[in-house]
């Protein structure tokens, strides 16, 4: 049997989508049995969210005052205690994942196997290199667990129905307190969130300004999408940075992504490449971004903009 | 003597399109221009900047990989490294393996502050930051969009998911650079004449007491699917048309 524990995202009292997409990930192993940990400070919602996903065995709650907001030199001795008896440690590889994961990785001396995208068996998986230019086949030791983070773009959330029992942890270990939380600003949206959107209309540098970014939004706000931005944009100060789609923004997988004025870099592709439908505005007829479209128009985006609407 | 050590990595050039070898024994290295990762020269900037703000004595730049690794530690002194060290290696040398190099090269030289790019642009691991605050038993702040350094914390601002996350945290501590953290300086070429007489130091792995263990093997490498290129509309209307003709809108 492979016993997979999985590490639970959460915030505000809320279990983050992508911890639906790691038990999709980890039911792929075969035989598994899958365990999630929810550290929190007072995190029983979570927790039962947790237990509702389907195919999980049960739930951990650790709650401890230190755990709320996640920092990962805070988690990371507990995530490496919980993992004892376990032989697969998963964690979303979004920020929250990125930053803790490779910590509980060296602290149970193994390897980490970031961003999977598929299982090839118990050992083995797949995952992308150089931007997405490469997929990778990996093995990893058989002696030792497995650290790795899931590629959420990659997976189905698994569905609801599950009942696991929650089991509460009191974990008896020092935690450093050498980091400290100050703030999170984050821009509170009434819009879909761009990691889960079905739908989502992204601007490039070519939008000119931060006042034209509206176009983008008022499209957006039309379809019921989410914002995103091509690096260009977010550098240029069009769009914040968590808007940011590519290689080190975010990867996403809407059912339909439309690119407008974003000539379509390779780390900008890398980002959108699992988007079931790509549409392409740009007028430039010889952008990158028309070779991986599945409907491309070209012309001036400040005419096409009103026109979509006017459409629609 | 207060001081930086700065992660090098040597990688393939952001520019260059990355292509498989037929025999999926890797990707076509012949004749392509290799590079600083650019997390990396981003980490290098903030380093030489805080020396410049007379918050720091000396910025070391430490490599851990081949010899022709040599050539980007050089490129590092021209930005304004002090001097270099090279940890000679394989090429693919894992990121536990590096991060226990680089705890070494801690142990050695007791900086206040090492700093990495977030992740290399080859690899895409995103994690020898991580595993050396773990290895070391320090603060992490990883993604960092901005760095303030006070007596003997700093204040970091980090890029998540949600959007900045701000944490103190406590020095001597690991930090590893996201995009938007600076832009880096343009090397001129005098400081590439000043950077041959400075000081590159090239020592074995064995010799500072690490083993190169390999856990993770690479079976395989294969190009991704490739998307079917899609048709060219020729106005809004159409495009409208189609998309909801497949209940897209």
């Amino acid at each position: 049997m492979n016993r997979i524990l999985i590490i639970a995202e959460h915030a505000d009292g809320k279990l983050n989508a992508a911890v639906a997409k790691c038990v999709s990930c980890a039911a792929s192993v075969p035989d598994a049995e899958i365990t999630i940990a929810v550290l929190a400070r007072a995190g029983t919602a979570v927790a039962q969210a947790a237990a509702a996903v389907a195919g999980v065995a049960r739930v951990l709650l650790v709650d401890h005052p230190a755990n709320e907001p996640a920092l990962a030199a805070v988690l990371a001795p507990q995530v490496a205690r919980l993992a004892e008896g376990y032989s697969h440690v998963f964690g979303p590889s979004s920020t929250f994942g990125k930053d803790l994961m490779p910590r509980v990785a060296a602290l149970l001396d193994v390897a980490q196997v970031s961003d999977v995208m598929s299982v090839e068996s118990a050992r083995r998986f797949r995952r992308p290199v150089y931007a997405g230019n490469a997929i990778v086949t990996v093995e990893a030791a058989a002696d030792r667990p497995i650290v790795a983070t899931v590629r959420v773009a990659s997976w189905q959330a698994a569905g609801a129905g599950g009942s696991a029992p929650v089991e509460p942890v009191g974990l008896d270990i020092p935690l450093p307190t050498h980091t400290r939380f100050v703030s999170v600003t984050a821009a509170r949206s009434d819009r879909p969130d761009l990691q889960t959107a079905a739908r989502v209309v992204s601007g490039g540098r070519a939008l000119g300004s931060a006042e034209n970014f509206a176009l983008i939004q008022r499209l957006a706000d039309r379809i019921g999408a989410a914002i995103g931005a091509s690096r260009a944009a977010v550098d240029a100060g069009y769009a914040p940075n968590e808007l940011q789609v590519g290689q080190t923004g975010k990867i996403i997988a809407p059912e339909l992504y439309i690119a407008i004025g974003i000539s379509g870099a390779i780390q900008h592709l890398t980002g959108i490449k699992d988007a079931r439908t790509i549409v392409a505005i740009n007028k430039d007829a010889e952008a990158p971004i028309f070779e991986i479209a599945d409907y491309g128009l070209v012309g001036d985006l400040f005419t096409l903009i009103p026109e979509l609407e006017k459409n629609l | 003597m207060r001081r930086i050590l700065v992660g090098i990595k040597r990688v393939i050039d952001y520019n260059v399109r990355v292509r498989v070898r037929p025999d999926g024994g890797g990707v076509i290295t012949d004749g392509v221009k290799m590079s600083i990762n650019p997390f990396d020269e981003i980490a290098l900037e903030e380093a030489l900047r805080i020396k410049e703000r007379g918050e720091t004595d000396e910025v070391v730049a430490v490599s851990c990989g081949p010899d022709d690794a040599q050539q980007q530690l050089r490129t590092a002194l021209a930005m304004g490294a002090d001097r270099a060290i090279l940890v000679r290696s394989d090429p693919s040398v894992e990121p536990p393996v590096v991060a226990r190099v680089m705890h070494k090269l801690v142990e050695r030289e007791g900086p206040m502050l090492v700093i990495f790019g977030k992740q290399a642009i080859d690899d895409d691991c995103n994690q020898v930051g991580q595993m050396l605050a773990a290895l070391w038993d320090r603060p992490q702040a990883t993604s960092a969009s901005k760095i303030e350094l006070k007596g003997q914390t700093a204040r970091v601002t980090r890029e998540v998911d949600a959007g900045l996350e701000t944490i103190d945290v406590d020095l001597p501590a690991v930090f590893t650079a996201d995009l938007r953290l600076n832009e880096p300086r343009y090397v001129k070429l005098p400081d590439i004449m000043k950077a041959k007489k400075k000081p590159l130091e090239v020592i074995d792995m064995a010799a500072i007491g690490v083993e190169a263990t390999q856990r993770l093997r690479t079976l395989q490498y294969e190009p991704p699917p490739q998307r079917q290129k899609g048709i060219i509309v020729k106005d809004a209307a159409e495009l409208i048309a189609a998309l909801r003709q497949k209940g897209l809108v």
